[in-house]
């Protein structure tokens, strides 16, 4: 299971906790863990990515194992971590400034 | 007993507003989707317990809302919406021309008659139509081929903002867009074309009177009398008597024609409020005393209604969709300000009585009358 950490909005939409587990068959990206979010949490598609394009969101950011993976490819790999369950994929609102 | 419900829109959350045919005494229940801009909310004519919300987000988009019971719970409905097609550029500020990109939805007018039906108005500027109650939106795209490619965005956004259902007519529509102008469709939604003759606006455009491209802020419409419509533009504010096909300026003795909001009187189409704003460039009330304007000719003559409005030291906004009449035998007026202010007139507008003072931005303000 792949854990994810949904940012304080994105939990209420889902009605979930801070994190949330979902399933992911066959390689673990960026595409394929929001594809199996969005599955199990449809209202929350839309809100990470737009719908048409696929793209991320300009002001959601990818956090995992230290590391600022928003700006990698949605297609490559997450880190050993993440795969195995053992650190969570942070979905995080950007900072606005201020 | 009969009763208001007043919808408001802010820019942290949703609120609702409840008080008898008096009202005096107001139940305020809030903030729902806090945290969230909620750009419009409005009831269903058809069924006052049907009501849709606009919710969205700079981080997170939009999402959509519906209730059945009128506010108490809420149901996320479809967030899909994706434009006919390629859809194409507009212009953007630098000349160039821009690929349409869909951002928020900023009006919401559900159906006089079929509660499952409800037009949304977005940004980038087009009109959507849900028949499934909000489940799914499909784009009346014959809009944007009247002249899609010239409208370009005013500084708050291209968005379509207006959207008047003639009462009488299900095929007639009127809609209008920052910063493109009004239109009008006779077949439902299929065709378009601008409805923007006798508007001028010779500071904002390189000509004056051309067919596209005019900052039309508000349309107001009164049911009994669908051809005659009332604009606040950017500057002036305007009255056509032919649904449109042409306009003239009524802005009369205004102490200044630009503003945001406009409304009808519940029951006297010529009956028109206001609320004059210094300038384009100082958007607050002018020498700081926030004043309602109200014509009882259908416009030209107005007068100030300030009894219980601050007179001094105001420097808020009212915004274009944040003005609203109820049905109630004396017609309720209402208005939200940049300020969190919901005031509210029980008497058509001769004095007014703040329903709450301190919520977030008030961006838009909605009444039911309830039976």
């Amino acid at each position: 299971m792949i854990r994810v950490v949904l940012p304080a909005h994105l939990r209420t939409l889902a009605r979930v906790g801070k994190e949330v587990q979902v399933e992911v068959d066959g390689p673990i990206t960026q595409s394929a863990v929001i594809d199996a979010l969005e599955a199990t949490y449809p209202m929350l598609k839309g809100t990470i990515r737009d719908q048409t394009t696929k793209r991320r969101r300009s002001l959601v950011r990818f956090f995992a194992c230290e590391q600022d993976l928003s700006h990698e490819q949605p297609d490559a790999p997450l880190p050993e971590p993440v795969a195995i369950g053992k650190e969570p994929l942070y979905v995080v609102g950007a900072m606005a400034g201020g | 007993m009969s009763g208001v419900r007043v919808l408001v829109g802010t820019r942290k959350g949703a609120f609702l507003l409840t008080s008898d045919e008096k009202r005096e005494k107001w139940d305020v229940c809030g903030p729902h989707f806090a945290g969230w801009e909620m750009y419009h909310l409005k009831g269903s004519p058809a069924d006052p317990d049907r009501l849709y919300a606009s919710q969205s987000s700079g981080w997170f988009g939009q999402i959509m809302q519906r209730s059945d019971d009128g506010g108490k719970t809420w149901e996320q409905v479809g967030n899909g919406f994706a434009y006919n097609g390629d859809p194409g550029t507009h212009m953007w500020y630098d000349g160039t021309q821009h690929p349409w990109e869909f951002k928020r939805v900023w009006h919401l007018e559900p159906s006089h008659s079929d509660p499952d039906t409800v037009y949304a108005g977005v940004e980038d500027a087009a009109l959507f139509r849900s028949t499934d109650g909000g489940q799914s939106w499909q784009e009346l795209s014959g809009l944007r081929e009247v002249k899609g490619n010239l409208w370009q965005p005013g500084a708050g956004g291209m968005c379509l903002h207006t959207i008047v259902l003639d009462p009488n007519d299900p095929y007639r529509i009127v809609v209008a867009i920052s910063a493109a102008g009004a239109f009008r469709t006779d077949d439902g939604g299929t065709t378009w074309k601008p409805i923007n003759r006798g508007l001028n606006s010779p500071y904002e455009l390189p000509d004056p009177d051309a067919d596209v491209g005019h900052c039309v802020h508000r349309i107001a419409m009164h049911p009994s009398k669908p051809d005659t419509l009332f604009m606040q533009k950017h500057w002036d504010v305007m009255r056509s008597d032919n649904a449109g096909d042409s306009w003239f300026e009524v802005s009369g003795n205004l102490p200044t024609d630009f503003g945001f909001p406009i409304a009808v009187h519940a029951h006297d189409p010529e009956t028109v409020y206001v609320v004059p704003i210094k300038s384009d460039s100082e958007h607050f009330p002018p020498d700081g005393k926030l004043r309602v304007y109200r014509t009882k000719t259908g416009g030209n003559e107005w007068e100030a209604l300030t009894r219980g409005l601050p007179q001094s030291d105001c420097y808020v906004n009212v915004l274009r969709d944040a003005m609203a009449v109820d049905s109630l035998d004396s017609c309720g007026v209402y208005f939200g300000t940049t300020g969190g202010q919901v005031y509210a007139s029980a008497d058509g507008g001769d004095t007014w009585n703040p329903i709450v003072r301190d919520l977030p931005a008030v961006v838009s303000v909605e009444v039911q009358t309830l039976p």
